[in-house]
């Protein structure tokens, strides 16, 4: 309608602007808003619990979360939280305290070039390489790795058994995982210079959830990166393939802490639940979780009352 | 990485990541879901407005279909399609769904009220000249409504266009890739870059929407009707729930008789 | 038997996603309506103020939601899960939506009753405030009907981000692969949205004693 058309445009554009910082300012300034959440909760105040967006993350913040109420401490609730590369500046910034972590994929996140591998190595070289003011707390036995997975069918019809008997294959195969994998070592950028794997496509899926495994099981993908942990792996005839070459370290389950905010009151609480956590006892209560479709956090405390936790 | 730089990488406009890739596939759900949602929404529309039986029940329908978040009826969707077809379409038939439903109240409305803008005497002329109810329809309603109609498309497409993103958290493409793989890898940079090529996709589209206003409604009526209350450009489209004002509740009830 | 056992097991945490929901979603639409007032009032009497504002808040309103969630912080320097960042994400979107509604809304005053204002006497802030704001009601409460149902449905994208709310429902019914969590918080989606709808209807009514005298029994 208006010849000048530019101008209007640029208009327009400082107008949502204004628009933007006008409302930001009356957000900024509210103190509803602002007083939600206290400048820091050191010392007092809940222990804010993390979980990343997939399940067995879930279930395990659940039992930390079960077991430090068990003993008086006061826990706020902040699950699925997106991915690794989400939730550590979370912890940095103070939005949460304390996440159920993995060793591995924690190392290869804050050190991409590491060469560990064992349990050992890996939590050694974690602890020296943390950022100022997170710490890992002791690791459990319980381990729940990255495993690249494959159908009964695709696995017999090429003789499948480890990951680096796709690499003749690769070329002409679709690989699927979470939407980070992209950009981390312990995903495309492993399988690449370690295996020498250059898959013909990526499909952004989750990590480890429902898409992963629909994606596999309907053929949208050929390969698919699953959680060890998950029962599905064994209900629906998929066959893990072995990392031959050790591109996904040891991943110990263990609680990154955000180091103020943890006191040694907590810390036992949660060195107590690492003690006994274990691969057998996640992979039963997954179970539950999944087939029984029982609350997790019932799961968590029932768990924690057998071990004598709670 | 600035946003300057990722734009002027040249990586990011080849393959199938790229940029022209991604917005082609957005703009082929758009057009699907709209396509779709036409074929639904603008005949029981007009056939509603022309009848006038139903209108309660296009108010209701409309309001509640805006409610539903776009998420879970996302999710649902994909639990209950992904597992009965295979391959790609197990998420591309969700993701249709969920935005052909996002399209089809904005589209329902501006058709009915459209059609019961008519000045009655137009209608009664119609009549008087010896047309069938199916000729008025068709040849005086429909052409009166247009512009109501075109708007009531515009805002569908600003909304398919802004809410097509979610599809790429089942994993399917688009320009929701930068926004949700930006998010998993924390790479603002790359998500900032999303949301602008959204921002300016929905004003290309909603450009050239205007242009087909310009070109098929008849100049005989944008004079006029162009200053009756346009209900439906309540400002613009929105993000993902119609933000548009619903005409049969809405504001016409404002003016004092 | 399973699925009233998950209800039962989860009633306590559906409620509490419940409340957030409602003040995540309820808290921008007010923040959004006090601030679009001055706005909408500006545009519509500043005639050369109408056209920047209107498509700017347009322009707005193209931003996908969830970007503009996880770019808030960036922004405004809260941090990354901080629920603020969805009031402020929605409250942008309500005033980029209230803002052309309140300046029709006035400019759909009719003159008759602003000069009756006038020769009555009233200041130019005691006609907006007394006469043209109060005629205009039902259409912002009808754009504000809009901006709810809105909100409502955009506040469970938070879930993606990790805020509870009722769409954290709709993740953790994902995870599960169990749709008896997403039908309940589409169900508590859809109740939300219907209760404030009746409210804005109500205080509009409220707001409008001459509607009501008007409308024949």
């Amino acid at each position: 309608m208006t010849p000048r058309r530019t101008p209007r445009a640029a208009t327009a554009l400082a107008a949502a602007l204004a628009l933007l910082t006008a409302t930001g300012c009356g957000i900024g300034s509210d103190p509803l808003a602002a007083g939600e959440e206290g400048a820091d909760r050191d010392g007092s105040g809940p222990v804010v619990v993390g979980s990343a967006n997939f399940l067995d993350s879930l279930l395990v913040a659940n039992i930390y979360a079960e077991a430090l109420r068990a003993e008086g401490i006061e826990v706020e609730e902040r699950y699925n939280i997106a991915s690794r590369e989400a939730y550590v500046p979370g912890l940095i910034d103070g939005s949460i305290d304390l996440i159920p972590e993995y060793s591995g994929a924690l190392l290869q996140y804050v050190d991409p070039e590491t060469e560990a591998t064992a349990d050992a190595e890996v939590l050694e070289e974690l602890r020296v390489q943390l950022p100022e003011g997170l710490a890992v707390l002791e690791a459990s036995e319980a381990q729940s790795k990255d495993v690249l997975v494959v159908t009964g069918e695709t696995a017999a019809e090429h003789g499948l058994e480890t990951v680096s008997d796709l690499v003749p294959l690769a070329g002409e195969m679709t690989l699927g995982g979470p939407p980070e994998w992209k950009t981390r070592h312990n995903g495309i950028v492993g399988l690449r210079e370690v295996y020498g794997l250059e898959f013909a496509t990526f499909v952004a899926l989750d990590a480890g959830g429902p898409l992963s495994l629909n994606a596999v099981t309907n053929g949208q993908v050929d390969v698919v990166d699953l959680f060890t942990t998950d029962p599905a792996i064994g209900e629906r005839d998929l066959v893990m393939l072995e990392d031959d070459r050790g591109l996904f370290l040891a991943e110990n389950i263990l609680p990154l802490v955000r180091d103020r905010a943890v006191d040694g009151e907590a810390r036992a609480v949660l060195d107590a639940v690492s003690a006994r956590l274990n691969t057998d006892d996640i992979r039963e209560m997954m179970g539950r979780i999944i087939s029984q479709r029982e609350n997790p956090t019932l799961v968590a405390r029932d768990w924690l009352t057998a071990n004598g936790l709670a | 990485m600035n946003l300057i730089e990722w734009f002027a990488d040249p990586a990011h406009w080849a393959g199938p990541d790229g940029i022209p890739r991604q917005v082609l596939t957005h703009l082929v759900y758009c057009a699907i879901a709209a396509a779709v949602a036409i074929v639904v929404a603008l005949p029981a529309g007009l056939v509603i407005g022309h009848t006038g039986r139903g209108a309660v029940v296009v108010a209701g329908l409309a309001n509640a279909l805006r409610a539903l978040p776009t998420l879970g009826l996302l999710i649902a969707a994909v639990l209950l399609v992904s597992p009965h077809v295979g391959s790609q379409l197990a998420f591309t038939v969700p993701a249709l769904i969920v935005l052909v439903v996002l399209a089809i109240p904005p589209i329902l409305t501006n058709a009915y009220a459209g059609v019961t803008a008519v000045p009655p005497q137009v209608r009664t002329a119609a009549h008087g000249i010896g047309m069938r109810p199916w000729q008025v329809l068709l040849t005086v309603e429909l052409p009166c409504a247009l512009p109501l109609v075109i708007s009531g498309v515009r805002s569908a497409s600003l909304q398919l266009v802004s809410t097509a993103t979610v599809a790429a958290y089942v994993s399917l493409g688009g320009l929701g890739r930068y926004i949700i793989d930006g998010q998993a890898q924390l790479d603002y940079t790359q998500m900032l870059a999303g949301a602008i090529l959204v921002a300016l996709l929905a004003i290309v589209v909603e450009a050239l929407l205007l242009l087909l206003e310009r070109l098929v409604v008849s100049p005989g009526l944008t004079g006029r009707l162009r200053r009756l209350p346009d209900p439906d450009r309540a400002p613009g489209a929105g993000p993902d729930p119609a933000p548009t004002a619903a005409p049969v509740a809405a504001p016409a009830s404002g003016r004092a008789p | 038997m399973i699925a009233l056992r998950w209800l039962s097991d989860n009633a306590g945490v559906m409620a509490e996603y419940f409340l957030a929901h409602v003040w995540l979603s309820v808290l921008p639409l007010l923040l959004g309506l006090v601030l679009a007032l001055p706005l909408g009032w500006a545009a519509h009497h500043f005639g050369f103020l109408y056209r920047p504002l209107v498509a700017g808040s347009a322009l707005l309103y193209t931003l996908p939601s969830l970007a503009l969630f996880v770019l808030l912080p960036q922004v405004l320097g809260t941090r990354m899960l901080d629920p603020v960042n969805i009031v402020c994400a929605l409250t942008v979107y309500t005033v980029a939506l209230l803002v052309r509604v309140v300046a029709d809304g006035l400019a759909a005053v009719p003159e008759d009753t602003v000069r009756a204002a006038d020769a009555m006497g009233y200041t130019a802030v005691q006609r907006w405030a007394a006469v043209e704001l109060p005629v205009a009601v039902p259409v912002i409460a009808a754009g504000l009907r809009v901006a709810s149902v809105s909100n409502v449905s955009l506040v469970s994208l938070g879930a993606l981000l990790g805020i509870p709310q009722l769409g954290s429902l709709f993740t953790l019914g994902f995870q599960l692969g169990y749709l008896l969590p997403i039908a309940a918080g589409i169900v508590l989606c859809l109740l939300l949205a219907w209760l404030l709808d009746g409210l804005i209807l109500a205080a509009a009514r409220l707001l409008t004693p001459w509607k009501r005298a008007e409308t024949p029994a």
